[in-house]
């Protein structure tokens, strides 16, 4: 065991199950550490379960069995609002306020928290200009006149108003074309770098896995089928994680052929 | 005498039953709003409360107008003033449009954006008043356009239990066979109903959220 996996768990999930109200389980008896600092992909196709786990770190939903503790306690003895305002969250782009500009939206933690004005007005400023936002340009806009890029920089900013220590995404690049996603991708490998928070993201895009995850965990039917570092899971014998490889070579091979 | 003169010579009158016209109307929408809003955020809030609050609106709205009059003329209290009695039955008729809208525009509001509010550690009250309401406040005046076109319309039937109004006027003029009479109470009522409609029309395009 190194030393940093010895190192109390910034999140864990200890055999988290959630069922529906019906009974309908969405995730059975999931096991899993996420280390301070590191970023975890949750991966997996839809139905798998994955955003049903991220929506349990911040208590969106409360685990029907088993436990989650964020920072060493339990998410259900966390205070709900407290938990998630220490926590940032980035969903797909509609969830910015669309009657807010983009100033006020990434200013909407730092205003729940009671900053004082000034303060606020000097990290959005900051913030606009860690994504890469000309705050000049781009303060008084709304979401609406924005770029499907730009909208998600607003977004990440947004999440991380108020300097959370863990960091949620889901499906964060999923509604961009292909070359944003790109784009945003690189800027974002550079920034987590910069930010050294710890991330949790999910998405069913192996690309983006493999390029943004320092840890990949596997989700299949809601439950947990392996956790790779990125190298191990492009060489895993394991089916799903074979198949997803697969994918990515198939496109090789088309390449190679042309 | 031609209706431009009739007009001339009673406009002192005329203006009279217009202000108490639009007294009635206000205090009417003021009340419907202050009931009907809460009502439908209520709505939202236990799904299972939609049919009876939307059921008992509904059914407030189908009694013709003159019954509805009617009826509430021997209840104690409100028996007592006219002008009273007036407002609490047109409030019951603006109520149903506004509650109606009030559910939909809430409920008009994208997931997305709702999650998002919880998310970010906003309270029930906070998503309320920040995130819901400022949302669906065109819906919203919507509903209140239409309560307030519909109440000008039937404020006008509220001078059957002596309440005034431009009612006065059509009542009158019905009883006496004139039709300047009944003129000089559906022209004004018809521009009050006109005019409110489109200031309201306007207010409401300005507070469309944009997306």
């Amino acid at each position: 065991m190194t030393a940093e996996q010895s190192a109390a768990p910034i999140i864990e999930f200890r055999n988290a199950s959630y069922a529906l109200p019906n009974g309908r389980p969405l995730l059975q008896n999931l096991n899993l550490e996420v280390q301070s600092g590191e970023t975890l992909v949750l991966l997996g196709r839809s139905g798998a379960g994955k955003t049903t786990a991220m929506r349990l770190i911040n208590r969106m939903l409360e685990p029907s069995a088993g436990d989650v503790l964020v920072e060493g306690r339990s998410t259900t003895e966390w205070d709900a609002i407290a938990l998630r305002r220490h926590v940032g969250y980035v969903i797909q782009e509609t969830g910015l306020f669309p009657h807010y500009t983009v100033e006020e939206n990434v200013a909407v933690v730092p205003r729940l928290l009671e900053w004082p004005q000034d303060r606020i007005t000097a990290r959005v400023r900051e913030l606009l200009a860690l994504v890469g936002l000309d705050a000049a340009e781009y303060s008084k806009r709304y979401p609406h006149e924005l770029s499907g890029g730009q909208r998600q920089r607003v977004g990440v900013a947004r999440a991380l108003a108020a300097d959370p220590p863990i960091l949620l995404m889901d499906e964060p690049f999923g509604a961009l074309d292909p070359l944003t996603r790109s784009e945003l991708h690189r800027e974002f490998q550079s920034l987590e770098q910069r930010l050294a928070k710890t991330i949790v993201i999910v998405t069913h895009d192996i690309r983006e896995a493999l390029f943004l995850g320092s840890r990949i965990a596997l989700m299949e039917g809601g439950k947990l089928s392996g956790v790779y570092s990125p190298s191990e899971f492009l060489r895993s014998s394991e089916p799903i994680a074979a198949e997803y490889v697969a994918g990515l070579q198939a496109l090789e091979t088309f390449k190679e052929r042309k | 005498m031609n209706l431009a003169q009739f007009f001339q010579r009673h406009g002192s009158e005329i203006l009279q039953a217009t202000l108490e016209h639009v007294w009635l109307v206000g205090a009417s929408m003021l009340l419907a709003i202050a009931i009907g809003v809460p009502l439908g955020i209520v709505v939202t809030r236990r799904p299972w409360l939609s049919k009876p609050i939307l059921g008992g609106a509904n059914i407030a709205e189908t009694i013709p107008s003159l019954a509805l009059f009617g009826f509430l003329l021997p209840v104690p209290w409100l028996g007592d003033r006219a002008g009273r009695l007036a407002v609490v039955a047109l409030t019951l008729y603006a109520l149903l449009p506004i509650i109606r809208n009030t559910v939909a525009g809430i409920t008009g509001v994208d997931p997305a954006v709702r999650d998002a509010a919880r998310g970010m550690g906003m309270t029930p009250r906070q998503i309320l008043f920040r995130v819901e309401l400022p949302l669906s406040l065109s819906t919203l005046l919507a509903g209140i356009r239409v309560a307030t076109v519909l109440t000008i319309g039937i404020a006008t039937i509220a001078a059957a239990v002596g309440a005034g109004g431009l009612g006065e006027f059509i009542f009158r003029g019905l009883a006496m066979v004139n039709d300047q009479l009944i003129l000089a109470g559906a022209i004004p009522a018809a521009l009050l109903a006109l005019g409110a409609d489109f200031l309201l029309s306007v207010l409401e395009k300005r507070l469309r959220p944009v997306h």
